[in-house]
């Protein structure tokens, strides 16, 4: 029997490589604080600015930053928003809180969960969680030296 | 100093899920549309510059070259550029530098994309940095999301005021979709349904959301010495911007967006624009989320800071306002990504050529076309008249 040609029919396929990161010295180190509960940022010659998580160079002088300042697992909710859709690669099932949280001592943003919730309805979630609230790190007990050594922030 | 370039003619696919071609196919629809506008062949044209998203959202590396033959590419010097949302815009920047550089005459600009092939927000997600980022950045929804509650609250905006403002835009633009013949999603929508649609990252619902498209785009830039043999109306391009932030989103700011900013001050520099509201008469911006578009009137100058509600509000960039925004429907109605940034800068060349049809802003002279790329990183402005 003829397919139905005017519809086209699809091939499917499905592509999965492995691949090996290099981080760096830099992000080697910052990563490997994180074991012991400690945040660093690189302040830059030129701008004085922190940046974390720190970096080999400035994003704006261009200089490289060798100074490295520890900056507080505590800061300050510039904004963020509760994600209720699905992708591919996902990092957690939604619903779940992304924040961009400016660290005490950090002249820049930092991105990671706001957690401690209940997420079932959005209007309790936003009675709770609010742009310009203090927040805390909340670490593994086991901590690998990756970004998921932090759980999430929550309220502080 | 640059020559003068024009935008001589343009073809779109009909955009939407195309299961009928394969991306090659798609992408000879729209050059094939193209040529025939402006009653060309392969032969007429110079160079060819196109572009399409990364790998990951068709799955096939080099897309450019599987295109080449679709293009006309056979014997052309063809060149790839991707920027993410940016690419259509950063393909028609590049195909004016051909043109004013002085080393090609008539250059074929094309930007595709087959949405429907993969999954958009999942490849999307591979554009962060795989430390840091990339966990928490939830595809497009989630990064236009926090710049729309930083926004709201840096300017005390109430929850209820950005929400209707969002809601009024994405009628409008759904509205003029319902005119355009290439557009994808044809669909009338009311201020409460919008309100009402599922949240997908707050304060984002899908109605505030562009769909996922097939479709592409393609452009005919040419020098003067070209224009005068073709004898037909052109779009003169007057100005061009282009800037990029940092690539960690988190550093710069993105309310006051300074890559918007800069693009779109460049543009007007070069296009002797000093008051954009009353110089443009329409304009094209890249508008995939609502609430963006509101950053998007401030950064460029269309308001002040903090006022982009009163704007919406007051019905100045809707239909029959002192500038209308988005008149094919936009992106919000139609986003083949890699295109996107393209077809705002034909639905520009068409409005000041008289030749947008059924959403034909009357009288219009002037145009402004925009475009958004990778994380919220890039932003390119191209400004056409109907004369030199």
């Amino acid at each position: 029997m003829a397919q139905d040609t005017k519809a086209g029919r699809v091939f499917e396929d499905r592509v999965s490589l492995p691949f090996r990161y290099a981080l760096g010295t830099t992000m080697t180190r910052f990563f490997d604080e994180f074991k012991d509960k400690k945040i660093m940022g690189t302040k830059c010659p030129s701008c004085k600015k922190v940046f974390v998580p720190a970096r080999y160079f400035c994003s704006r002088c261009f200089d490289k930053m060798k100074e490295w300042v520890q900056v507080k697992d505590t800061g300050v909710v510039e904004t963020w928003t509760m994600i209720t859709y699905k992708y591919s690669g996902q990092d957690r099932e939604p619903p779940y809180i992304t924040a961009q949280i400016r660290l005490d001592g950090a002249d820049v943003k930092f991105l990671h969960y706001i957690g401690g919730v209940d997420m079932s309805d959005l209007e309790k979630v936003r009675e709770f969680v609010k742009t310009g609230m203090k927040v805390r790190a909340k670490w593994r007990a086991s901590r690998n030296g990756n970004i998921h050594d932090i759980e999430y922030f929550e309220p502080a | 100093m640059a020559r003068a370039v024009a935008i001589v003619g343009s073809g779109q696919t009909k955009h939407g899920r195309r299961d009928d071609v394969n991306f090659p196919e798609l992408i000879h629809e729209a050059v094939e549309r193209a040529l025939q506008d402006v009653n060309m062949t392969p032969k007429d044209i110079d160079a060819v510059v196109s572009g399409s998203m990364p790998a990951f959202m068709e799955g096939m590396n080099m897309m450019h070259l599987y295109w080449s033959d679709a293009l006309g590419g056979y014997k052309k010097p063809h060149i790839r550029v991707a920027t993410c949302g940016t690419t259509g815009m950063s393909i028609a920047q590049i195909a004016y530098y051909h043109v004013a550089s002085g080393m090609f005459d008539v250059v074929l600009a094309v930007g595709g994309e087959k949405m429907h092939e993969g999954d958009p927000q999942g490849t999307m997600n591979y554009v962060a940095d795989p430390y840091f980022s990339r966990p928490f950045m939830s595809g497009a929804p989630g990064i236009f999301a926090w710049q729309t509650n930083e926004y709201s609250f840096r300017y005390g905006v109430s929850d209820e005021r950005i929400r209707n403002a969002a809601a009024l835009i994405s009628v409008d633009r759904r509205d003029w979709g319902l005119l355009n013949p290439y557009a994808h999603v044809k669909t009338k929508v009311t201020v409460e349904d919008v309100l009402k649609a599922r949240i997908i990252a707050y304060p984002v619902r899908l109605l505030d959301v562009c769909p996922s498209s097939d479709g592409a785009c393609a452009v005919i830039f040419c020098s003067e010495k070209a224009v005068k043999k073709l004898g037909r109306k052109v779009a003169w391009v007057k100005g061009v911007g282009y800037a990029g932030d940092e690539v960690w989103l988190c550093d710069g700011d993105k309310v006051y967006w300074e890559s918007a900013v800069t693009a779109a001050k460049a543009a007007y520099s070069m296009a002797g624009i000093k008051n954009p509201i009353k110089e443009l008469d329409v304009a094209e911006i890249y508008n995939p989320f609502t609430f963006q578009e509101l950053i998007y009137f401030e950064s460029f100058g269309f308001c002040d800071k903090g006022k982009a509600c009163e704007l919406v509000e007051k019905g100045v960039i809707l239909k029959g306002g002192e500038l209308p925004c988005d008149p094919s429907g936009g992106v919000l109605c139609t986003n083949p990504i890699g295109a996107t940034g393209l077809i705002r800068v034909a639905e520009a060349a068409m409005q000041v050529t008289g030749n947008a049809g059924d959403h034909q802003i009357p009288g219009a002279k002037t145009a402004f076309s925009h475009a958004m790329g990778c994380m919220n990183q890039i932003n390119g402005v191209m400004i056409v008249s109907s004369e030199l």
